[in-house]
């Protein structure tokens, strides 16, 4: 089995399917997007623990409750 | 009474990064794509599907998500986009063996104005964050769908077993 990775046409005119390599620079494009992505997850996840921490702490000087926060919202 | 015809059937026999339904004759009146999808996409057990129409990557794709993660429900709104990209499928971390059910509707798809579309998808799990979605979509170009490609939307593999069927529906 090749590590090189596929693209699956279907000719859909003809029936046929191919099987193909992908290109060096389709193989390159793939990698950019994939640490793109991954980027993105690590910045995301990153900012989703900075928000839960900075409204932990403002509760805690508000000296009020997760509950009571909402309560006030609602 | 609307007619279903098989144009293509792709089950991979090994891992693929795009699935590409090409010269799709412009004989019918509506398309359906249905898919059975996992990705190798590491660490997580959620991926995007990401789909091109006709190689077409300017700024006409608008996507209306609305989504249930199993702890919420909610929405999202993608204006201007390159791509489709909002529909779940499955990760390399979501319960082994389990594939995510995808399904495209595109009426007339071969008339000369802007195409809407319905997508809706089920990121299939054990997990608390197993994801569901259906998508109100807008590819707005008056070309004819003669293209479909299908890839990861973090450059991820298509795994092996992972199914995807194009169907051609007339008298829709």
């Amino acid at each position: 089995m090749s590590d090189t990775p596929t693209k699956v046409v279907v000719d859909c005119s003809t029936g046929i399917t191919e099987v193909l390599p992908l290109t060096q620079a389709e193989i390159a494009d793939m990698e950019t997007a994939r640490l793109a992505a991954e980027a993105e997850r690590v910045e995301r996840e990153a900012k989703e623990v900075a928000d839960a921490t900075a409204k932990s702490a403002l509760l805690k000087k508000l000296g009020i409750t997760q509950e009571e926060a909402r309560l006030l919202l609602s | 009474m609307a007619t279903y015809t098989l144009i293509s059937s792709n089950v991979l026999a090994s891992s693929a990064a795009s699935v590409t339904f090409s010269a799709i004759p412009a004989t019918y009146t509506d398309l359906v794509v249905r898919a059975s999808i996992r990705t190798d996409r590491a660490g997580n057990n959620i991926d995007l599907l990401k789909l091109v129409i006709n190689s077409n990557t300017s700024g006409v794709y608008s996507q209306t998500v609305l989504y249930g993660t199993g702890s919420a429900a909610a929405s999202t709104r993608i204006s201007s986009g390159t791509e489709f990209y909002y529909d779940f499928i499955n990760g390399a971390a979501s319960t082994s063996n389990t594939f995510a059910s995808y399904e495209l509707y595109i009426p007339s798809y071969t008339v000369s104005q802007n195409k809407p579309m319905s997508s809706f998808s089920v990121q299939e799990d054990n997990l608390s964050s197993a994801r569901i979605n259906a998508d109100a979509n807008l590819f707005s170009s008056t070309a004819a769908i003669t293209s479909l490609t299908y890839t990861s939307n973090n450059a991820a593999n298509f795994v092996s077993g992972s199914s995807f069927y194009l169907y051609g529906i007339s008298n829709a």
